[in-house]
């Protein structure tokens, strides 16, 4: 060995994205397979980073549960009434129940291909 | 006072939470190879399916009620459960994992905090953060805490919570029969019964020499924990593995050596790697294999063997070579196998390992392959790089026809929105 390393005190540990995961407990990850929520940022192909433990707000973009299908919508609270919303105006929007429409998670992150865009 | 927490039907909700179609749908869980019903929901129960039922008796009922049949994914049920304890342990700290779906806490320290709420609020968060919904039974010892989890499940069913205390206890000791005590099996509820000891009320009251004379030092404890007085050890962390086994039967019978070889083989690359990661070393390995007993028609033939290393070891290849051996010895032709299974005995800290006198081997070379291995695993999945003995083509796999993703715990397997599948990898 030669010279010991100037640097050798100054060691980090390399960044990790998993740093950006607050609730790994509560953290789930989905894989997207349709252009609904494109203009969301969200194109066909996408990986979703999903925390349960979040409370949505007007404007979250959640995954949701419509009459047991999985669905990525944008939640819009007017009042007391409280929507699930595609960005795209060929989806209805559906009134939030918490029966046959329900929120699963709050997306956290989007995680696209950049070579694919 | 004690908490159980317990999950309700445990795997079928961890397929429900990827899986919303079959929320309200009857769902049953297969054991291995696809044989009996280990876990049915609420909606499977009712329609007369019991625990441990052979798949291929229900066959007609499963077509005609549409009902969901699962293979039992036990990499999603493992992440699932580490969720929901890791949960728990932020509102108790202080707890004993009993099973993978069953968490004791000691509420002790708690005491400031009413049990029933903290109960309410440990269950919303569970369902909130995993999915999975829980059942707490509190009580002051682990046997009532156990019967007071069993009896919120059952008559508590929209809260979810019990807290046998007071008039409640005594609700609870009455309402529960001798045989669903925990501890107490059929033979001595048919004991009891016949002495006229129905409930566990009667049970309480009981004469403590007639209960010690009768079922021995294990009643006396019984009686005691019943009575509220804690006997049980709160054993926080989980106690020092003696052995490791793995085994299973085949998918379907097998004859040749090749094939049982290859199983072998991957069963002892499966202990080693446990060995591995919980830093222990083996000093024996043990193998067996056997024919199946319920096949009438067949010769049988059971044998086992245990071969001592020369040195305590977790390397694959080390084990391989003995697990190899012992298989030599064991295998006799014309035998129509059934199961086979590796055991590695005689635990030890892999810090503490006495080489041999004339060791040749380079054991931290080897030591440095094994961490290369596991890392390569780890990334590209099980078994993914392996020894040559354990080959490509297993016949003697596990029959999984019915098996969903690895949802939480490999990245190509997560849920798909959008596509038209759902469960099927």
């Amino acid at each position: 060995m030669g010279f010991p390393s100037p640097a050798a005190d100054y060691s980090e540990q390399r960044i990790d994205l998993n740093e950006l995961i607050r609730h790994p407990v509560a953290t789930y990850f989905f894989e997207v397979d349709n252009d609904l929520m494109k203009e969301a940022h969200i194109p066909s192909g996408a990986r979703l980073v999903v925390d349960r433990s979040l409370r949505p707000a007007s404007g979250s973009i959640v995954v949701a549960v419509v009459n047991g299908e999985w669905v990525i919508r944008r939640l819009k609270v007017r009042g007391t009434e409280r929507m699930l919303v595609a960005e795209n105006p060929k989806v209805r929007p559906v009134p939030l129940n918490g029966e046959e429409a329900d929120v699963w998670g709050v997306v956290t992150y989007i995680i696209i291909n950049g070579r694919e865009v | 006072m004690i908490a159980l927490i317990d999950c309700n039907n445990f795997y079928v909700s961890c397929e429900r939470v990827f899986d919303p179609s079959l929320q309200k749908r009857p769902v049953i869980v297969l054991s291995n190879n696809d044989g009996c019903a280990i876990a049915r929901s609420e909606e499977a129960k009712a329609l007369g399916i019991k625990m441990g039922t052979p798949a291929f008796m229900i066959g007609d009922l499963i077509r005609r009620h549409h009902i969901k049949v699962c293979s039992s994914n036990y990499a999603l049920y493992d992440d699932m459960s580490r969720r929901v304890m890791q949960v728990i342990n932020e509102f108790i700290p202080r707890t004993e994992v009993y099973s993978i779906d069953e968490i004791f806490g000691d509420l002790a320290e708690l005491s400031f905090q009413l049990p029933s709420k903290l109960a309410t609020e440990i269950r919303e968060a569970v369902r909130r953060l995993t999915g999975i919904p829980v059942s707490v039974g509190i009580a002051a010892t682990k046997t009532l805490a156990k019967m007071a989890n069993r009896f919120a499940k059952k008559h508590c069913r929209d809260q979810g919570v019990f807290v046998a205390d007071g008039p409640e206890l005594v609700k609870m000791l009455g309402a529960t029969p001798v045989g669903d005590v925990w501890g107490i099996g059929p033979r001595y509820a048919r004991m009891l019964e016949q002495h006229d000891f129905k409930t566990a009320a009667d049970l309480v009251k009981a004469p403590e020499e007639w209960v010690r004379r009768e079922m021995s030092v294990v009643g006396q404890r019984l009686l005691n924990e019943l009575r509220g007085i804690p006997c049980l050890p709160f054993q926080p962390a989980p106690a020092a593995k003696k052995n490791i086994c793995t085994s299973r039967s085949f998918g379907k019978l097998i004859t040749s050596k090749r094939e049982i070889r290859q199983a072998v083989a991957t069963f002892t690359s499966s202990c080693a790697r446990k060995l591995r990661e919980e830093g222990s070393v083996a000093r024996k390995v043990h193998v067996f294999i056997q024919t199946n007993p319920h096949r009438r028609q067949d010769e049988q033939y059971f044998h086992s063997i245990t071969l001592e290393l020369e040195v305590a070891s977790n390397s694959t290849g080390e084990l391989l070579k003995y697990a190899m051996k012992a298989l030599d010895l064991l295998y006799k032709p014309g035998y129509n196998y059934m199961k086979t299974g590796v055991m590695v005995l005689d635990l030890q800290p892999a810090s503490e390992v006495q080489l041999g006198l004339f060791d040749q081997q380079d054991r931290a070379k080897e030591t440095r392959v094994m961490e290369t291995l596991d890392e390569l695993n780890r990334c590209f999945g099980r078994d993914v790089v392996r020894f040559g003995t354990q080959e490509f083509n297993k016949k003697w796999k596990l029959k999984q026809e019915h098996l969903s993703r690895s949802f939480t715990t490999r990245l190509s397997q997560v849920a798909t929105i959008g596509g038209k599948k759902c469960s099927t990898p």
